[in-house]
């Protein structure tokens, strides 16, 4: 396809240096003109890796990306239902119940209303949760693939709200998805009102349609469940609706036989993302680098340790930090060729330094890890070279 | 009188100094930034939503029993139904199939859910709600067609995965009075994350 395009381009300009009397080791030809939609370099192929049943999971390859932004159509994508088509000249979103003047709004309304901005993660409550499971050859991808980030934009929840006024006993909003499953969410007014946002862009275009297209609810920091997508309806209330997904799902077991409930903020995580299986390293000088995100603030710290767990590193954190962003975190590192365990960990504004598992399975019991293991995450250096996923517990 | 007037500058711009470095934090901690402009008493956009285009979307029901509707139905019609539409993703009797195991019940006290290798959670040992059985059902099953059942339908099939899983007895007719009545073994144990937002909480 390429090669006939660049044919056709040649004799559109009557090029025929091919007959001069020239080595054609030496002679150069221009590339394909401008397109409409660029593409990726055809040397480069980052892919999701699709995971479930019933193929609901599609995880960012977070190896084979730089900086912080996740390029939107690696974005990692999970669904209860499947990805639905909607056309955004039917669409609304709905505001009713617990309010003054309920609304139906259009894309373009929201679009009139004063637009906001702001690059945060989406991480899935159950990134991770294979994280005891997984053998030596596994990819960060297939263990933590499910988080992203973006430049997210639309319109701040508190201004919808102040448009249709709050009844005194509104404490719950009800989000609802137009997805198959109409997948519902229970949110507290106070996350609503702070610093909620009804998002209609991702990294600067439409949402893509896995993400949510047209409109997405953007809760920063929180569990990626919550941020409803397909967004059609949110209904004001004074109490939780009890949902399938903030009930049976998205809930932890605790040692004590209670079930913790709406723990929607994502701990502080910290990941290698080079050197990683199945990278093979050479003695001397690498980068170590990594991703680090917090659900309560900005990461302060990242530490690094090359001697699995003895000594903790200070590493460089590369700008920009944001409050509930994935960060950038670096460290110089000359590997002596001997085999040894690389680990790090964040520590964010708020305080909190991510656990080792010990730690999350001492205070809450293993059977409780599917959501919010946060844990530390380990990669074994071997003698060769070669670096292998490992659990550190 | 040019000395006051520079003193006078001088206060002005100490108090401008003073001012933005107290708000400063409050912009600089936002990545959208503050408005500079007041916005309007109401920006007068969307359209008012009839009352029917809003009883056709709000369909979820809540604990207490808000939203349930008219109808009724038992295990006994629930059996033939769940055969037809959900056995063959939930295996016969909810157990043994592809997807999620329905039923299952612990004797009284036993929550195992915590340790290494736990049961599957299903309705009858860990679902906190009844209700949350019927919104779920009537949103979101079965799989390839959410939406398709009726509400009779709805009530039978809840009250046959409630039987099986030893909550009700067979013959038990579930409506809007009597689902929300129904309290789960496993409700008590639910309890909403009270850790505190900052510091090392686990």
């Amino acid at each position: 396809m390429k090669r006939r395009h660049f044919l056709k381009n040649m004799t559109a300009l009557g090029t025929t240096s091919l007959l001069v009397n020239q080595s054609l080791a030496e002679t150069r030809f221009p590339g394909p003109p401008a397109s409409t939609t660029g593409t990726r370099s055809s040397y480069e192929n980052p892919q999701k890796t699709l995971y479930g049943q019933m193929q609901t999971h599609g995880l960012t390859p977070l190896q084979d990306l730089h900086g912080i932004i996740t390029p939107s159509d690696l974005h990692f994508e999970r669904h209860h239902s499947g990805i639905p088509d909607i056309n955004p000249e039917q669409h609304y979103l709905y505001i009713h119940g617990l309010v003054d003047k309920p609304l139906k709004l259009s894309i373009n309304d929201l679009k009139r209303f004063p637009s906001v901005s702001r690059i945060c993660f989406i991480e899935c409550a159950g990134n991770c949760q294979d994280y005891f499971k997984k053998g030596p050859e596994t990819s960060l991808q297939q263990v933590a693939g499910m988080t992203s980030q973006s430049e997210w934009t639309g319109v701040r929840l508190s201004t919808l709200l102040r448009e249709t006024g709050l009844r005194k006993n509104a404490n719950w909003l009800l989000a609802e998805g137009e997805d198959a499953a109409l997948l519902t969410r229970s949110i507290p007014v106070e996350k609503a009102m702070d610093d909620a946002i009804i998002a209609y862009a991702q990294n600067g275009e439409a949402i893509r349609p896995e993400q949510g297209y047209p409109l997405r609810l953007l809760l920063p920091g929180w569990e990626g469940s919550s941020c409803v997508k397909w967004l059609r309806r949110l209904e004001v209330g004074d109490q939780p609706w009890m949902t399938r997904e903030e009930t049976v799902k998205y809930t932890d077991p605790l040692k004590d036989g209670s079930v913790r409930q709406f723990s929607m903020i994502m701990d502080a995580r910290s990941v290698i993302t080079a050197p990683t299986y199945p990278h093979q390293i050479e003695k001397g000088w690498h980068e170590i680098r990594g991703l680090a995100w917090s659900g309560r603030g900005k990461i302060k710290k990242v530490e690094v340790s090359t001697d699995g767990g003895s000594h903790w590193l200070p590493t460089q954190l590369q700008g920009p930090v944001l409050s509930q962003a994935h960060t950038r975190f670096n460290i110089p590192w000359q590997w002596n060729g001997n085999e040894t365990l690389l680990l790090s960990r964040a520590t964010d504004d708020a305080g909190y330094t991510q656990p080792m598992v010990q730690t999350l399975i001492a205070a809450r019991g293993i059977g409780s890890l599917r959501y919010h293991n946060n844990g530390v995450l380990g990669w074994r250096v071997k003698s060769d070279g070669r670096i292998y996923y490992e659990i550190v517990a | 009188m040019s000395v006051q007037l520079c003193r006078s500058a001088k206060t002005a711009l100490g108090l401008v100094v003073i001012i933005f470095f107290f708000c400063r934090p409050a912009f600089a901690d936002s990545q959208e930034g503050s408005s500079l402009h007041e916005h309007p008493e109401s920006f007068g956009l969307g359209t008012s939503p009839t009352e029917a285009e809003l009883a056709a979307l709000d369909t979820d029901i809540r604990p207490d029993g808000k939203g349930l509707p008219k109808g009724q139905g038992s295990a006994r019609e629930g059996k033939s139904i769940y055969e037809l539409k959900c056995q063959q993703c939930h295996g016969l009797e909810g157990e043994g199939g592809i997807n999620d195991k329905l039923v299952g019940t612990l004797k009284d006290g036993i929550f195992p859910f915590a340790e290494k290798d736990a049961p599957k959670k299903t309705i009858g040992n860990y679902w906190p709600y009844a209700t949350t059985l019927f919104d779920y059902i009537r949103r979101t099953m079965p799989y390839t067609q959410p939406g398709s059942l009726t509400d009779d339908e709805t009530y039978s099939l809840t009250a046959y995965l409630l039987y099986l899983n030893k909550i009700i007895p067979e013959d038990r007719v579930l409506n809007s009075d009597t689902l929300p009545a129904i309290t789960m073994p496993a409700h008590h144990r639910f309890k909403n994350d009270n850790r505190t937002r900052s510091g090392q909480v686990l």
